[in-house]
C-alpha cells in the first residue's frame, strides 16, 4: 500500500479522458508524473536555502542574507496551461516506471522476473522484427552513394537510390527538401494511392510528406482550430482513441467531442452515436472535424465498406472535415475483413460527395510490415482542400523546413517496392509475407488466450497491432485505486508491471466507457515471448481477482 | 455556395474559418520569392527562354544543395547503421564500424528503425554532454539536461510553447532581435505570443546594445508580460559574432529582468573573422558565478544542419536546458513524448558530430582534411562577399564574421519605392523579385527578417562554390547598378 501510494504520487492518472469521480486534488496535479528523484532534489534545494516557492505568475525576488535570489521565470504556475493539459499515456507514467525497473534489473536489482517486456507501444523493431532488406539497402545507398559501385547491392535498389538522389538538392539526402517533400517521392506516393484505390485518381500536388503520421495530423488539426467558446472548433474522436488526438486537441485548446465505439459489436462505429455526440457538442462548441482511425488503434477493428460510406455521408450532411488515420492499412488479419480507404469509398459515392467532402488521410513508415518508426516517415493526402488554405498549409510546413529526408526515402520504398521481375522481388515478398503472416497468427493467439481468462474479454484483433481487452476489476480494487487517486486500470497495470515485468497501457489512457476497464497490449513480441507474456497476464489476472475478491462476491 | 458548379456545400475549412494564428505566420526564407524561383526553374526545364541559364538559390543555408560534399565519415557510419550487413564489409574503416555498433547497441532491438526515448537516445545524450563540457572548458553538462530534437527549430518551438501563457496584458512577450531568423516571428505568431523587437546596431556591425534591450523591454511592459529573450549568436541573417562582454551584459540583463534566455547557437562552428571567437552562453553564464549560474534559466540550441556538416535533411539537433524547474522539465518530457521521438538517423548523425574521429583513429586524417576544407572555403567566401558587395555604390555590407549569410543594406531610389508601394510590395521584395526575374538569383528581402523603418536589405548565403559565388556577386553588382539607373 505504501509503495502504491508512492506510485500514485508519481502518476498523474494517465487518463485525461477518464472522468474520474474523485478528481485528483489540485496539489497532486502539480506533481511530476515520474522522476521522484528530481522532486527529492527540489525539496532538498528548498530546505538548504530556506526558500519558499512563490506561486504567483509574477517573477518574485526574495531577500536572502547574501543578496537577491530569483524565482524561476518558468514554473508550473506560469507554464502554458495547454501544455499542462496534454496527456500521452503510451509513453506515460507506466512506461517511465518500466524504464526504471529495467535499469534496476541491469544493475542487478532482484525482481520476480528477469526482463521487462514492453508491450506498450507499436515499436516492431524494438520487439525483434527485422528490417526489410530492400528498404535498408536503398537507404544505405542514398546515405553513402559510393556504395552505388558496390556489387553487394542489387540493381533495383540502386535504381531506386539514384532516382531519390536525383530528386534531392545537390544529389544529397543532406539537403533540405521542398517543405511538402521530395517531388519524385510525392509522385510515387500518388501512383501508389491510385493503384491501391483501383484507379481512383490521385494528384501528387495533394500529397504532403510528413515527419511520421503524427506530424501531419497535428498540422491539419492546427489549421482547423479557430473561434472562441462556445464556437470554438470541436473535434470528434473515437473513444477509445489513440491519445495523440486528445493530446493535440489539448495543446491546440480545441474542444474534444467523444463518440463511443461499440465494444459489444467488435468496436464498430455506429452513425447514430456520431449523431448523438454531434448534437450534444453543438451546445458548447462548433464541431467541424471528424477523426476516424481505421484499422482501429487501440481497438483493432477494421471498418466495413458500408460503415465508411455511412460515416462519409454523415460528414457530408453535417459539414465536417474528415481526418482518416489509415496508418495500419497493411495490417489486416481477419480473413473476412478488408481495408477500404476513405478516399476510395468517397469516390465511389459519386461526384457530389467526392467533390465536396474535405478529407485528409494519413499513412506512415512506422507500421505495416516495415515497422520503421525511427525514420519518422509518413505522408498525408488532402482532398478538396480550399486552394487558399493549401497555400497556408504549405507556408505553415515551410517554417519547419522539411520532413527528415531519410524518412522520405523510406516512405518511397514502401510505396514503390520491388515488383515481380526485379531481382529483389522474391526476397522482399518473402520478408513481407513472413512479417504479416506472423502478425496474423499473433493476433489470433492473443485473442484466444485472453478470452480463456475468466474476467477478461477480448474482441477479435481484426487489424492494427493491438489487443484492447476488457478486464473485470473487483470493487475492492476499484476502491483502493480511488483512495490512491489513480484510475483502477492504472492500479492494475502498475501491479502487473511490478509483479511480472510486463508493460501494458491502461485503458484510461485511451478513454473508455465509464465503469469499464481495459488495457492495450501490442501483439508485436515474438510468438514465443508473446505466449509467455499472455500466460503471465493470465496468472496475474487470476491472482489479482483472488486478492481483491470480496467475501460476499463470488469469483467470476 | 462558393462554387456552385462543383458542390452545393461550402467548404468547412476556408481562410475565413481557419486558425487565425496560422494566417499570421510568415516565413520569408521559403516565401513567395522562393516559390517563384521554383517556378522559374520549371520554366527553364520546359525550355522557356530566360536571360540566364540557371537559378542560383542563395536564399537558404542549404550547403549540400549548393554542392558541398558530405563528410565521408558521417555518411559511412550512417550507412552502416542503416544496413548493418555492411559491418562485414572490409571497405569501411574500423572506427566507423565501432561508432555504428555503439549507436545500434543503444537502439531498441539494435535497429535505427525503433523509436528512441522521446528525449533521444541515452548514449547520444551522454556524448552531447561530454562534447559541451569539452567545448566549454570543463564546465559540467548533465545528459539529463540534453534533449535531442528534430533540427534546432523543433527545440526552439517547443521551448517557446512552454513559455506562452496569460491573456491580454498578461500574455507572454518574447524578445527577439531585428533582423531575426523568421522561425522566431513565425513561432510567436503560431503560438499567439507577443513579439518584442529589439534592434541590432547596423552601424556597429550588428552588435547588441543592452540599452536597446532595456528600451524594448520597458516599452513592451505596457502591453504584455515579457518573459523570454532570444539571442542568435553567431547572427542569422546578420553574421555578427557576439563578444564575451556583450554576452555577459545580456545575461546580467536577463537575470535582472527575470527573463528566460534562449541562445540559438547553431552557427557556433561558423566563425570566420579574425579576432572573433565563439563563446557559448552557458560558459559565460557559469563564469559569472553561482549567483547567475544557479538562477538564470537558459536553453541553448545546436543542429546538424550548419557548421562544416551541412546535413540539413537529417533534421538532427539538440538543446541543453539549464535551471529549468524540475516540474516543468517533467512537462517538457511529456510534451515531446507525444511526437514519440526525433528521427533516429538524425540522432545518429548528431552523435558523430559531437564525437568525431580522434587523432589515433584511421578516419581522423580524412575527416580533418574535409572539415578544414569546408570551413576554410567558407571563411574565404565570407571575406569575398563582403569585399565585392562593398564595391557597389548603394550597397554597404558589414563583415560576415560568422554564420552563412551576408545581409547588406541596399539604397533604393525613391521611384522604385513608390512603384513597389503601388504594387503593394515591400520595396526590397520588389527589388529581389526583379533580381530573380532578370538574373535567376534567388535572395530573401530584408523585410522578411525585419529591419529599421526606411532601410532595405537582402539576405544571401555565402554557400555557392567559389566560382559560382563570383558570378553571383558580379550579377548582383550589375543588376544593382542598372536598377539604380532605371529608377533614378
Amino acid at each position: 500500500m505504501q509503495r502504491l501510494q508512492a506510485l500514485a504520487n508519481r502518476s498523474l492518472a494517465a487518463g485525461a479522458l477518464n472522468r474520474h469521480p474523485n478528481p485528483l486534488p489540485v496539489k497532486a496535479l502539480k506533481l511530476p508524473f515520474c522522476a521522484q528523484t528530481v522532486r527529492f532534489k527540489t525539496h532538498r534545494f528548498i530546505d538548504q536555502s530556506g526558500l519558499k516557492r512563490f506561486s504567483t505568475a509574477e517573477a518574485t525576488v526574495a531577500a536572502r542574507d547574501n543578496g537577491k535570489v530569483r524565482e524561476k521565470t518558468l514554473t508550473m504556475e506560469t507554464l502554458n496551461p495547454q501544455v499542462k493539459a496534454v496527456e500521452y499515456a503510451v509513453r506515460g507514467p507506466i512506461v517511465i516506471k518500466a524504464g526504471e525497473i529495467e535499469r534496476g534489473l541491469q544493475q542487478g536489482m532482484k525482481q520476480p522476473f528477469t526482463e521487462v517486456i514492453k508491450a506498450n507501444i507499436g515499436d516492431a523493431h524494438a520487439m525483434g522484427q527485422q528490417p526489410i532488406t530492400f528498404l535498408r539497402q536503398v537507404v544505405a545507398l542514398c546515405t553513402c552513394p559510393e556504395l552505388l559501385d558496390s556489387p553487394v547491392f542489387p540493381e533495383d535498389a540502386k535504381v531506386r537510390a539514384r532516382r531519390i538522389l536525383q530528386g534531392c538538392g545537390g544529389h544529397s539526402i543532406g539537403s533540405y527538401s521542398a517543405s511538402q517533400g521530395v517531388d519524385c517521392i510525392r509522385q510515387d506516393v500518388a501512383a501508389y494511392v491510385e493503384q491501391r484505390d483501383q484507379g481512383v485518381p490521385a494528384s501528387w500536388d495533394n500529397i504532403y510528406l510528413t515527419t511520421g503520421a503524427s506530424d501531419g495530423i497535428m498540422s491539419i488539426l492546427k489549421l482547423l482550430v479557430s473561434g472562441e467558446r462556445p464556437s470554438r472548433t470541436g473535434v470528434m474522436i473515437p473513444i477509445p482513441q489513440y491519445p495523440l488526438y486528445s493530446a493535440a486537441i489539448a495543446e491546440l485548446d480545441a474542444v474534444q467531442v467523444n463518440y463511443y465505439l461499440d465494444e459489444d459489436n467488435c468496436w464498430a462505429l455506429d452513425v447514430n452515436e456520431l449523431h448523438r455526440a454531434l448534437q450534444e457538442a453543438k451546445q458548447y462548441c462548433n464541431p467541424r472535424v471528424l477523426c476516424i482511425i481505421n484499422p482501429g488503434n487501440p481497438t483493432g477493428q477494421v471498418q466495413s465498406r458500408k460503415c465508411i460510406e455511412d460515416v462519409l455521408h454523415f460528414a457530408y450532411e453535417e459539414k465536417l472535415f474528415v481526418l482518416s488515420d489509415e496508418v495500419y492499412q497493411d495490417n489486416i488479419y481477419s480473413p473476412d475483413c478488408q481495408f477500404h480507404s476513405f478516399k476510395k469509398v468517397l469516390y465511389e459515392m459519386g461526384p457530389e460527395h467526392f467533390n465536396s467532402v474535405e478529407l485528409a488521410s494519413f499513412h506512415s513508415t512506422s507500421k505495416g510490415y516495415t515497422g520503421e518508426c525511427g525514420f519518422r516517415g509518413g505522408y498525408m493526402e488532402v482532398i478538396n482542400l480550399d486552394p487558399d488554405v493549401k497555400a497556408q498549409l504549405v507556408k505553415l510546413l515551410s517554417v519547419r523546413l522539411c520532413p527528415p529526408v531519410s524518412g522520405q526515402a523510406a516512405m518511397d520504398i514502401i510505396v514503390n517496392p520491388p515488383s515481380p521481375g526485379e531481382p529483389s522481388f522474391p526476397q522482399f515478398l518473402k520478408e513481407k509475407t513472413a512479417v504479416l503472416g506472423a502478425l496474423a497468427e499473433k493476433a489470433k493467439l492473443t485473442e484466444q488466450i485472453l478470452n480463456a481468462v475468466p474476467g477478461i474479454k477480448c474482441n477479435p484483433v481484426q487489424g492494427a497491432m493491438y489487443a484492447f481487452p476488457r478486464i473485470f476489476i473487483p470493487p475492492r480494487a476499484v476502491e483502493e485505486a480511488k483512495v490512491l487517486g489513480m484510475s483502477p486500470d492504472m492500479l492494475y497495470c502498475l501491479r502487473l508491471l511490478e509483479e511480472t515485468g510486463i508493460c501494458v497501457v491502461p485503458g484510461s489512457g485511451f478513454g473508455q466507457k465509464e465503469g469499464t476497464y481495459h488495457f492495450r497490449m501490442t501483439i508485436l513480441p515474438s510468438t514465443e515471448k508473446l505466449k509467455l507474456l499472455l500466460e503471465k497476464v493470465q496468472d496475474f489476472h487470476v491472482k489479482f481477482l483472488k486478492e481483491y475478491a470480496s467475501l460476499d462476491e463470488p469469483l467470476i | 455556395m462558393e462554387n456552385g458548379v462543383i458542390s452545393h456545400r461550402g467548404k468547412v475549412l476556408t481562410t475565413d474559418t481557419m486558425n487565425p494564428n496560422v494566417k499570421k505566420v510568415e516565413y520569408a526564407v521559403r516565401g513567395p520569392i522562393v516559390q517563384r524561383a521554383v517556378q522559374i526553374e520549371k520554366e527553364l526545364k520546359a525550355g522557356m527562354k530566360k536571360p540566364f541559364s540557371e537559378v542560383i538559390k542563395a536564399n537558404i543555408g542549404d550547403a549540400h544543395a549548393m554542392g558541398q560534399r558530405p563528410i565521408t565519415f558521417l555518411r559511412q557510419v550512417l550507412a552502416l547503421c542503416s544496413y548493418p550487413e555492411l559491418l562485414n564489409d572490409n571497405k569501411f574503416p574500423e572506427d566507423a564500424k565501432n561508432r555504428a555498433r555503439r549507436i545500434l547497441q543503444s537502439c531498441g532491438g539494435g535497429s535505427i528503425g525503433a523509436y528512441s526515448a522521446s528525449q533521444g537516445i541515452e548514449s547520444v545524450r551522454q556524448d552531447v554532454a561530454r562534447y559541451i563540457e569539452r567545448r566549454d572548458g570543463g564546465i559540467q553538462s548533465d545528459p539529463d539536461n540534453i534533449y535531442l530534437t528534430t533540427g534546432a527549430s523543433d527545440g526552439i518551438v517547443t521551448m517557446l510553447k512552454l513559455l506562452v501563457s496569460g491573456e491580454g496584458r498578461g500574455r507572454t512577450g518574447v524578445m527577439i532581435s531585428i533582423p531575426q531568423y523568421p522561425l522566431y516571428s513565425a513561432a510567436l505568431a503560431d503560438l499567439g505570443a507577443v513579439q518584442i523587437s529589439y534592434y541590432l546596431d547596423e552601424e556597429r556591425c550588428w552588435s547588441l546594445d543592452v540599452r536597446e534591450l532595456r528600451r524594448a523591454l520597458n516599452a513592451a511592459r505596457e502591453h504584455c508580460q515579457p518573459r523570454a529573450l532570444c539571442i542568435i549568436n553567431p547572427g542569422n541573417p546578420t553574421g555578427q559574432v557576439q563578444s564575451r562582454q556583450c554576452i555577459e551584459d545580456v545575461i546580467r540583463f536577463a537575470a535582472e529582468e527575470h527573463l528566460f534566455l534562449m541562445a540559438d547557437e547553431v552557427y557556433q562552428d561558423n566563425v570566420y573573422a579574425e579576432g572573433c571567437e565563439f563563446h557559448s552562453f552557458k560558459k559565460v553564464l557559469f563564469e559569472m558565478g553561482p549567483e547567475y549560474y544557479k538562477t538564470v534559466e537558459l536553453a541553448s540550441f545546436h543542429s546538424t544542419s550548419k557548421c562544416y556538416m551541412g546535413e540539413c535533411g537529417f533534421r538532427g539537433g539538440y538543446m541543453e536546458v539549464i535551471n529549468l524547474d524540475p516540474d516543468v522539465k517533467v512537462q517538457l518530457t511529456k510534451l515531446v513524448s507525444v511526437r514519440l521521438c526525433p528521427p533516429v538517423p538524425g540522432q545518429a548523425l548528431l552523435d558523430l558530430v559531437v564525437n568525431p574521429p580522434q587523432p589515433d583513429e584511421p578516419s581522423y586524417a580524412t575527416f580533418i582534411k574535409e572539415r578544414t576544407a569546408v570551413l576554410t572555403a567558407l571563411a574565404e567566401k565570407a571575406k569575398l562577399t563582403e569585399q565585392i558587395l562593398n564595391t557597389v555604390p548603394g550597397i554597404t555590407c558589414n563583415p560576415v564574421q560568422g554564420a552563412m549569410y551576408s545581409f547588406p543594406r541596399i539604397t533604393l531610389p525613391e521611384r522604385a519605392i513608390t512603384e513597389a508601394k503601388e504594387k503593394g510590395q515591400a520595396p526590397d521584395m520588389f527589388y529581389c523579385m526583379k533580381l530573380l526575374e532578370e538574373t535567376g538569383i534567388c535572395l530573401v528581402p530584408g523585410s522578411g527578417f525585419g529591419q529599421r523603418e526606411g532601410t532595405f536589405h537582402f539576405r544571401m548565403t555565402i554557400l555557392p562554390p567559389m566560382d559560382k559565388l563570383k558570378v553571383l556577386l558580379a550579377k548582383v553588382k550589375e543588376f544593382h547598378q542598372s536598377f539604380t539607373q532605371q529608377y533614378s
